[in-house]
């Protein structure tokens, strides 16, 4: 059903970068009973009560709501970045005690490091792996550039980017460490819509030739209907999951097209009923 | 390249007014040497020696304090941002002493070393070190916390954070803060080389003084110029292409 593996590797490819390009088994993630609350100057605010989520391996699931609803702490918790105040966490049956490559983070702003080139940005992760020589390192940074597009543009400075190519660039550098879960946070919310609508495509593209277990944060129905495999609706204060979408969609899916724009109907309508529910919601 | 010229043309400008004043005879041309005298000192200054052997000392001692400035202040500057306790004891003490004009460090250093190159040493030290804590420190602060999180969900952590996000992160604060230290450094070395005479050797700043003493304009305009020559050059070699680089990757030029 999907499309494996879309660039083909140069016949010089060290052995050890084949290894390191190979497809690990997607993660398969277990939320139970998950609450969080933080102290505020007005006082505690309960982020998220009583989450519980199951996330299927090669999953793509994504958590919509309002700002404030929880959705990102959830997103931090998974990543390791937060601790719960209470439940568990557990990535392929091990209990998630802090942040990892196993699950990496693609963050709303551009969290590119300025001091480095592109090329230097993806192979941040990669330094952490001490097995690969530094020609290998910079064989699988060039791999990941081409899947986002950007084979050209590997000297560049960050700051020479639009706004689309950085979050390409932040792509990359999540999926080079080859982690089997992706977490992203708003990702695309600050690009214009043509840009995202280009990254959509991208991203599913990507999902399908290189299998990770995605959560995916957002706002914008028709953006979580376009990408999930699951849309899961959170209500704001608690923070709580309140309801859940399958799309049962073929793919690559089109933005505009009709049948998502009566799922995302569906879904903001959903999202209107919840009460306490005041926060914007992009339709 | 017409940057260069117009630059040329002002320099030459100046020298050229200098030429006519001293050839109006408004005042004494012991009190205004004319730039044809000077040139003549520095020519017999160099050929005797004195000159070269006097840069030689002076930025020897500035360097060797400078980079014990910086070794020592780096770190410290790290530390008292990475731990509060640090930030209200040393932090507090830094900046005071930032505050303190560095000649002001003269008469200590001579209490405490005597007339000796320890003197010199410390007085340099005391000029960069106090500026690159405050600035590292100030740099680190400065780091959004984004830059943290995204390292560490990569698999960087403790140390290797600090050496390959917080440190280049904070690197343009770093880099202001050397330069800072280097005019600190810089002239506190003068004041203490115009205050102390010591026998190990002379440097600018007692060319400067015996310039004085011996009522030599020439020699004192002279020496005032390769000063104001060894600043720039440094600045020029140095800081600019560093400054070029920071502002090339972070996009800051213009």
């Amino acid at each position: 059903m999907y499309v494996t593996h879309t660039f083909e590797l140069p016949a010089s490819t060290s052995t050890t970068v084949r290894e390191e390009l190979q497809f690990l088994p997607p993660s398969k993630l277990n939320i139970e009973n998950v609450s969080k609350t933080f102290k505020t100057r007005t006082g505690p605010v309960q982020a998220l009560d009583q989450v519980s989520l199951q996330v299927g391996e090669g999953e793509f699931v994504c958590l919509v709501g309002a700002s404030g609803c929880g959705k990102s702490t959830l997103l931090n918790i998974i990543a390791g970045l937060e601790k719960p105040d209470s439940g568990t966490v557990t990535a392929d049956g091990l209990r998630v005690s802090g942040p990892g490559r196993e699950r990496l983070v693609m963050f709303q702003e551009s969290a590119l490091f300025p001091w480095l080139d592109v090329l230097g940005n993806v192979l941040f992760g990669l330094k952490m792996k001490p097995h690969l020589t530094s020609k290998d390192r910079k064989d699988v940074a060039r791999y990941y550039l081409e899947l986002v597009g950007l084979s050209k543009f590997e000297r560049s400075n960050i700051h020479e980017l639009s706004g689309g190519m950085k979050q390409r660039v932040a792509l990359a550098r999540a999926l080079a460490p080859n982690p089997r879960m992706l977490l992203m946070d708003e990702p695309f919310a600050a690009l214009d819509a043509l840009t995202r609508e280009q990254l959509y495509g991208d991203l599913q593209r990507i999902w399908e030739s290189r299998r990770k277990t995605i959560i995916f944060v957002t706002h914008n129905v028709r953006e979580a209907a376009c990408l999930g495999d699951r849309v899961l609706l959170f209500s704001p204060h608690p923070g709580r999951i309140r309801e859940e979408f399958i799309i049962k969609l073929p793919r690559p899916r089109d933005i505009n097209s009709i049948h998502l724009a009566e799922y995302a109907t569906r879904i903001t309508g959903s999202l209107k009923g919840f009460k306490n529910g005041n926060g914007h919601i992009a339709e | 390249m017409k940057r260069l010229i117009f630059s040329i043309l002002f320099f030459a400008g100046l020298v050229l007014i200098w030429d006519l004043v001293v050839r109006a005879r408004i005042w004494s041309p012991v009190l205004l040497p004319s730039p044809v005298k000077v040139i003549e000192y520095l020519q017999t200054a160099v050929s005797d020696g004195t000159l070269w052997g006097a840069i030689l000392i002076t930025v020897r001692r500035l360097l060797i304090g400078y980079v014990i400035g910086l070794v020592g202040g780096i770190p410290l500057g790290l530390m008292t941002a990475r731990w509060n306790v640090l930030h209200d004891t040393i932090g507090t003490l830094a900046l005071g002493l930032t505050t303190l004009p560095s000649v002001c460090w003269v008469p200590l250093a001579l209490l405490w070393f005597g007339q000796s190159e320890a003197a010199m040493l410390f007085v340099v030290v005391m000029g960069t070190l106090w500026s690159v804590v405050i600035a590292t420190d100030t740099g680190v602060r400065h780091v959004p916390p984004i830059y943290r999180r995204a390292a560490l969900t990569m698999g960087s952590k403790g140390f290797h954070i600090w050496l390959t996000v917080i440190l280049p992160a904070a690197f343009p604060f770093i880099v202001s803060g050397m330069k800072q230290g280097w005019a600190f450094a810089w002239r506190s070395l003068m004041a203490a080389e115009i205050f102390v005479t010591i026998l190990t050797g002379f440097g600018l700043g007692q060319l400067l003084h015996y310039g004085r003493e011996l009522n030599a304009m020439d020699q004192v305009i002279a020496i005032m110029f390769i000063i104001v020559l060894i600043g720039l050059l440094a600045d020029k070699t140095f800081f600019a292409p560093v400054e070029r680089f920071l502002h090339r990757r972070w996009g800051t030029s213009q």
